[in-house]
């Protein structure tokens, strides 16, 4: 696998092998990328934030309250689109508990009135 | 005619900064903000990533916003005033508004903070050949139409500019069902983090192609598609090589310029550069009790740096009217080999240390910044790598200061 270091502004290019069971990491500059690299190889997380919309009108920006398993990103993306507000919420407000197991809450990142 | 001490224009990051800096010197403020509500852009950009350096957190936008608005909101001493459309300014510090609620306002300032953010550079000032169908956005715009009033712009798009806002909208416009053909860069470089390069466009197969350009529009309605071409060393795009992608929706992110239409008339020192007010530390202009920060002052890619930069012009701007501001020398700050601009560009003699912020030209790997006053080195700063899109800064003891302040990169 091929990625971009992204923990410093240096942007190492990473390639991530496994052999044998054993993640190797090339193309670092230091210890930070390597992790960094393994990370992104074995279980890359995100952390999503995205639209709600309301049932009445509107919509409500939200976010996953930690980062979760980029494979589930899709999923997730696709039960927002479906997903309808039927109330009004504030910022930080749980509005569903770990949807299609994503294994994080949604919750609102800002004020919504209910319509 | 109302009387403030610090009269604040615009309720941004910026504005909401500098207000609660001048009241923690004790200063009366009127913040005057043309939206419904106090934030800014911040409000369209729900994104995270903002905010690890302020609050040593990641906050979305919105988030970030909240944080300083219900501290300006809870503070009786800050007078907010929303929909209110800032009309002129002159140099006797008296700013003339209008809003709806309130219809025309006056108000005699002890000093002025500008605060009134950035706009984007738009089809027409890039010169985009071709028809003028719907469907061409800046990214900004489709950002606040899909974020705020919930449309998405378009189903098939082409991005030109690769600029944060760029990459953020690319990412955008994939979750909400649009297809992302291409990213086009007219440099060889991205202006925009690398954490976005990665998140907003690998993650989702977006290509970016770097020296690439949209070199016209079609469709008369309707955007239906654009030719794009590589560009020579001269920018100049290799017409051989056009090619044409269909699509309805172009998005443009291709630079914001301060908004700065305020101080047409006045007699505030302006930089060619940054398109914005020539400065000192406390961020006043040349004009007297006329203080700049944030986005107006010179583009940031970093919110944090905006609150920051603003807290200190609002501090200032209420020091000014209780005469506490220190009167000293002032040197020139001048950028030199490598370094585009830096900022502040004038600085006084004296006690402390002072943070001049500052832009390369291009990307450089393994330089040493230096900083020199009246020819003598004063600080050295060895890097691993700057680009242009990530603002640099170098801290300098002010009892240093000899003569003009010269900043430079070398080997």
């Amino acid at each position: 696998m091929n990625t971009t270091c992204i923990m410093c502004p240096m942007g190492c290019a990473l390639t991530v092998e496994e052999k044998g069971g054993v993640v190797t990491v090339v193309g670092n500059g230091c210890p930070r990328g390597e992790k960094y690299g393994k990370a992104e190889f074995s279980h890359p997380e995100r952390v999503v934030t995205t639209l709600l919309k309301g049932l009445y009108g509107g919509v409500v920006s939200v976010k996953t309250d930690g980062p979760i398993p980029k494979d589930k990103i899709a999923d997730l993306l696709a039960w927002a689109a479906s997903y309808r507000l039927d109330h009004a919420v504030k910022t930080g407000d749980v509005i569903a508990e770990s949807p299609v197991s994503c294994g994080a809450n949604v919750v609102a990142t800002s004020d919504f009135k209910g319509k | 005619m109302k009387k403030f001490d610090v009269v604040i224009i615009g309720g941004g990051p910026a504005g909401m900064a500098a207000a609660l800096g001048a009241r923690e010197e004790g200063a009366t403020v009127a913040l005057l903000e043309r939206d419904d509500r106090l934030g800014g852009i911040l409000n369209q950009c729900i994104h995270n990533g903002f905010g690890l350096h302020y609050f040593g957190e990641e906050l979305t936008g919105p988030e970030y916003a909240k944080r300083f608005r219900d501290k300006v909101l809870s503070d009786q001493n800050i007078h907010v005033f929303l929909e209110a459309m800032v009309l002129s300014l002159t140099e006797q510090k008296v700013v003339r508004a209008i809003s709806p609620t309130e219809g025309l306002i006056e108000i005699q300032a002890g000093s002025v903070v500008l605060a009134m953010g950035c706009r984007e550079r738009s089809a027409g000032a890039i010169a985009l050949a071709g028809t003028r169908p719907a469907g061409i956005y800046t990214a900004g715009m489709a950002q606040r139409l899909c974020n705020v009033e919930g449309y998405l712009v378009g189903k098939e798009v082409v991005i030109l500019g690769s600029g944060d806002i760029g990459l953020i909208m690319a990412r955008r416009m994939t979750s909400e069902g649009a297809k992302v053909k291409l990213v086009a860069e007219i440099m060889p470089f991205s202006s925009g983090l690398k954490r976005n390069i990665v998140q907003c466009l690998n993650d989702y197969d977006i290509p970016l192609r770097y020296s690439t350009t949209v070199t016209r529009v079609t469709g008369k309605e309707r955007l239906t598609g654009v030719y794009v071409a590589p560009v020579d060393e001269k920018m100049q795009p290799v017409l051989e090589q056009e090619e044409y992608i269909p699509c309805d929706t172009l998005l443009l992110s291709v630079g914001l310029i301060p908004e700065n239409d305020l101080l047409t008339g006045t007699s505030v020192e302006m930089s060619r550069v940054t398109s914005g007010a020539v400065v000192d530390e406390y961020r006043q202009t040349s004009a007297e009790g006329i203080f700049s920060a944030g986005n107006v002052l010179h583009v940031h890619d970093l919110v944090d740096n905006v609150s920051e930069e603003a807290y200190i012009a609002g501090r200032s701007a209420a020091k000014y009217v209780k005469g506490e501001l220190p009167f000293s020398v002032t040197v020139s700050v001048t950028p030199a080999s490598g370094v585009r601009y830096a900022l502040p560009q004038k600085v006084h003699t004296g006690e402390g240390k002072v943070k001049l912020y500052f832009r390369v030209d291009k990307v450089y790997r393994g330089r040493t910044v230096v900083v020199t006053s009246a020819g003598e080195v004063i600080k050295r700063k060895k890097t691993l790598v700057m680009a242009p899109g990530e603002m640099q800064n170098i801290e300098i003891d002010k009892s240093l200061i000899k003569g003009d302040v010269c900043i430079y990169t070398e080997e």
